[in-house]
């Protein structure tokens, strides 16, 4: 237990890191690579959480795919690298404002759900991921497959050049 | 073979994976794998015909189990049949499970999708070959048959499918392919708005057929499967109510898939597709597809439209409005493929108003003769384009030295389809006459018979524009190389032969027992072969090629009448504009939604939203104003001032709020949020 | 471990989504920051299935990922339709909302 709880703070300090990082750095490139490791930390804590195979989906589809996107989208729209700041002018507006949502959630979790533990039973096997969506989220899975159809043909046809 | 029919479908499918892959490579470009595939598939058809047969044969009793002799004995006396109950062949898997409802994709054998099967597969095998030459040296040819294949395995799940479920499915996958394939040369953009056309108008009809499903779902207990829904509505387990609103919905369905009034004006529009997918699509296989559903589903519409009692229904008028809308339309016409395509407007209001009245058969055995002639009057007429580089018959003329073959085959199918004896047409549109006045529907005996005199004319018009007089155009034409031809023959001969499967007047009922089903059928009247009606009708359809003849050819009765005469003008106008509805679509309805809500919207934009703000502003302004003025003189300067400041302000405030930048609004967005959750728990 | 400790790490992910969505000028930051808020609400979705011991969360945190690969493939696109229009990818060049 000990171990789980330090192996959290060890990821949690680092996504915290570089989350920060992602909002602040004024070069792209690197904003993207800070965001790299805050999927991998969510990937890990993932696991932590016994959710396997969300985890590695997270590694394949967010690391894999959409961070590539991402470094395609910055060479594309030939983004800064380095210099110029990135932030617009209402800067302390939006950090007042993230400071106090925040604020508003860490009371209300606290007060919602204090000191209660997750005792981590086995693994989720895939199977039995598996099982239930094609059991009772065959409707949503099958809308999901339209989106992304939806999704795939609108980007094409945004991006394209005619 | 016929209870592993979805191989048929399975195997096009497979050749349009295959195409996509690997068609560029191929010495051919892909078109061999898509003809190989649709070759396989129309053996298989085939197979699954004879089997078919022979089990009908061997239900029967008589000397059954030899299929090959019971195309031998095509002219034997058929027996009494149609007591003898021959079940269809059902096979099926648990496609999934939704909501404790078990959810099952399956087949349906008989002879109705036996017979569909046939004939899709064997138009899509000679679209196939033709369409090598037609469309060589095509900058998409693999991509062009790639969507054939799909099109193909598509069309085939629709026939097969033994749920309304699988049948949507197909359904949607055959206008899809339409899509494509209209919209093949999309550089054109009228080309590509015509693909958006078609898509969108049957799209339309559509919904009628998701609403139709989903009410026959549950007014069958929570089942899509065919078989059943089509048992409980011959046996009245469904409440009258269900099955009238299912089969207007479904109607609805029919209506925009196979072109009828008044959802038929994209089917002209389609004509922008090349010629092979017209002949395939648009004329053969696709838009029959609303018929197919009213076949197959025809309990439901027989229960639901009272079609028995022969009153009139909605059915019945749609199908009967479209003969005659549709063969006018295609007078007016000078693009040969748009007369081709209203006329099959007209045909298919044939069949629609066949089955609205209770000729089953008839409507089928049409849809079985039309699918040969017109395919192969549309091939012709690509052909034809293919000599003279353009579909206007007003450059077209004299063809019939130089295209012989050609010539020919649009001879022998613009007969079959002006219904001379003893071709397909003859036979199957004598039927749906016969039918209507047996069944006590004189008014659509009498649509038919005028219909049948206004496509003897028209198609004389059209044939004689393109084929005789003197040649009008400055091309060099030739007659179309081998490709071309061996479909345009081998459709000829369909065209000529089909009709004898069910040929009454010499007692063959071949089609009537091999596709008639026999189980989960209402009771439908076969009526006896009429010689008079049949002369009668012939007589008419001569009579058609007589005044067309006379008035195009030999220049008599009333020449420029529309020049001379106002209201005949004004008729012509009103033809040459389609009715107006094209425009009644766009402008009306579009128009009236489009327009008012735009400009509705923006008016509330400008006078409401930016009112307020601008109101706030001036108004919090003047009353700052009318303190200063007012107040300030007479009481105290100072605090005035603060006043004024602060209006001055709250107006710089609202103006900020407006900035136009989406970051401003989420900002605001977010800090509402924070608020409201902190109040909410507070209030709590 | 403590349920909450998740839950705190998601809500601080998510603050930081938002400081970036309200903050950032660039179209490709902010939507990096909507990732980031889209993984803090996966966190919460994993860790309460955790906690309650129904596999519906996982489900739940799977389409959230699909649905998130969907909307930076728009997202993306739109980003670089506004460069290719503009000349820049900077979201404050667009006010046309003004009126």
């Amino acid at each position: 237990m000990v171990a789980q709880t330090v192996a959290f703070g060890i990821i949690a300090t680092a996504m915290v890191g570089a989350a920060i990082g992602v909002v602040r750095s004024n070069s792209v490139v690197r904003a993207a690579l800070y965001l790299i490791v805050v999927l991998a930390g969510a990937a890990a804590q993932f696991i932590l959480l016994a959710a396997e195979f969300v985890g590695w989906v997270q590694v394949l589809i967010y690391i894999g795919a959409v961070a590539v996107l991402f470094l395609f989208g910055i060479m594309l729209t030939r983004a800064p690298m380095e210099g110029e700041p990135q932030d617009n002018d209402q800067r302390w507006p939006a950090f007042v404002v993230s400071v106090f949502v925040l604020g508003v959630l860490v009371a209300l979790l606290v007060d919602a759900f204090g000191a209660q533990e997750i005792d981590l039973v086995a693994p989720t096997t895939t199977a039995e991921i598996g099982d239930s969506i094609f059991r009772n989220f065959v409707v949503p899975f099958e809308v999901v497959s339209m989106l992304l159809l939806g999704a795939l043909v609108g980007a094409i046809a945004l991006a394209r050049r005619d | 073979m016929l209870r592993y029919a979805w191989i048929i479908a399975f195997i096009p499918a497979l050749s349009f994976f295959l195409i996509l892959f690997f068609g560029k490579r191929m010495p051919k470009g892909g078109s061999e794998i898509g003809i190989a595939a649709l070759g396989a598939s129309f053996v298989l058809s085939v197979v699954a015909a004879v089997q078919w047969i022979d089990k009908v044969e061997s239900t029967e009793g008589g000397e059954g189990g030899h299929a090959l002799g019971a195309l031998g004995q095509a002219f034997h006396v058929a027996g009494e049949a149609g007591h003898t109950v021959v079940e269809p062949v059902l096979a099926s898997v648990s496609w999934f499970t939704l909501g404790g409802v078990d959810i099952r994709a399956g087949t349906m054998i008989d002879g109705l999708s036996v017979m569909m099967l046939f004939v899709v597969s064997l138009v899509s095998l000679l679209v196939h070959i033709y369409s090598t030459s037609y469309m060589e040296g095509d900058r998409r040819y693999t991509y062009f048959f790639a969507a054939l294949s799909l099109f193909s395995a598509s069309m085939l799940t629709l026939v097969i499918a033994g749920s309304t479920l699988l049948l949507l499915v197909g359904w949607e996958l055959v206008g899809l392919c339409s899509f494509m394939l209209i919209g093949h040369w999309w550089e054109e953009g009228a080309n590509s708005d015509a693909a958006l056309k078609a898509f969108f108008t049957t799209r339309t009809g559509d919904i009628g057929l998701i609403i139709g499903i989903v009410i026959l779902f549950f007014g069958a207990g929570g089942t899509f499967d065919i078989p059943t829904i089509n048992e409980m509505a011959v046996n009245g387990e469904m409440s009258q109510t269900v099955l009238t609103t299912a089969s207007v919905a479904l109607l609805i369905g029919i209506i925009g898939k196979s072109g009828q009034f008044p959802l038929h004006t994209w089917l002209p529009d389609a004509m922008a597709g090349p010629t092979p997918v017209s002949a395939l699509i648009h004329a053969a296989t696709m838009v029959v597809a609303g018929v197919f559903l009213g076949a197959r589903l025809y309990p439901v519409f027989f229960e639901g439209f009272h079609i028995a009692d022969g009153g009139l229904n909605a059915m019945a008028v749609i199908g009967g409005i479209t003969v005659i809308i549709g063969a006018a339309l295609a007078f007016v016409q000078n693009d040969i493929k748009k007369v081709l395509a209203y006329s099959t407007i007209s045909q298919i209001g044939y069949m629609v108003m066949a089955l609205g009245v209770g000729a089953w058969l008839a409507a089928v055995f049409h849809l079985f003769t039309h699918a040969f002639f017109k395919a192969d009057l549309f091939l012709g007429s690509g052909s034809v384009s293919h000599a003279v580089h353009t579909f206007d018959m007003r450059k077209m003329g004299g063809l019939r030295k130089v295209m012989p073959h050609t010539f020919w085959t649009f001879i022998i199918s613009s007969l079959a389809l002006a219904g001379f004896f003893p071709l397909a047409g003859f036979w199957s549109k004598d039927e749906i006459i016969n039918t209507a006045g047996k069944a006590d529907y004189d008014f659509f005996l009498v649509v038919g018979l005028v219909g049948a005199f206004m496509t003897a004319a028209y198609m004389t018009r059209c044939v004689w524009l393109t084929f005789f007089g003197e040649y009008r155009g400055a091309e060099h034409p030739h007659e179309s190389p081998k490709a071309i031809l061996v479909p345009l023959w081998i459709l000829a001969i369909g065209a000529v032969f089909a009709g004898f499967l069910n040929a009454t007047a010499f007692d063959i009922h071949k089609f009537t027992e091999w596709v008639e089903p026999t189980s989960a059928f209402p009771e439908v009247i076969v009526p006896e072969f009429s010689v008079p009606l049949a002369v009668f009708s012939f007589m008419v359809a001569a009579a058609g090629v007589a005044v067309a003849g006379a008035y195009y050819v030999y220049g008599m009765g009333p020449r420029g009448l529309t020049e001379r005469n106002a209201s005949a003008r004004a008729g012509y106008t009103f033809l040459e504009n389609k009715y107006y509805l094209d425009h009644l679509y766009t402008d009306l309805v579009v128009g009236s939604i489009k327009g008012p809500i735009a400009r509705g919207t923006y008016w509330f934009n400008q006078n409401v939203i930016d009112g307020v703000v601008n109101a706030a502003g001036t108004g919090t302004r003047r009353v700052g104003r009318f303190t200063y003025d007012v107040i300030d003189q007479k009481i105290v300067d100072g605090s005035v001032n603060e006043i004024a400041a602060a209006t001055d302000e709250t107006g710089g405030l609202l103006r900020y709020l407006q900035s136009g930048r989406v970051q401003r609004y989420a900002l605001i967005l977010f800090a509402s949020v924070g608020v409201l959750s902190l109040a909410l728990v507070f209030a709590n | 471990m403590e349920l909450n400790l998740f839950l705190m790490l998601a809500a601080f992910l998510f603050c930081t989504g938002i400081y970036g969505v309200l903050a950032r000028r660039n179209g490709v930051l902010v939507l990096m920051s909507v990732e980031l808020m889209l993984v803090a609400v996966n966190i919460n979705l994993v860790a309460f299935a955790a906690f309650t011991g129904a596999i519906a969360g996982q489900v739940f945190a799977l389409f959230v990922i699909t649905i998130a690969a969907a909307e930076v493939g728009v997202g993306l696109a739109l980003v670089l339709l506004v460069y290719r229009n503009l000349r820049s990818p900077d979201l404050d060049n667009l006010d046309s909302l003004k009126g």
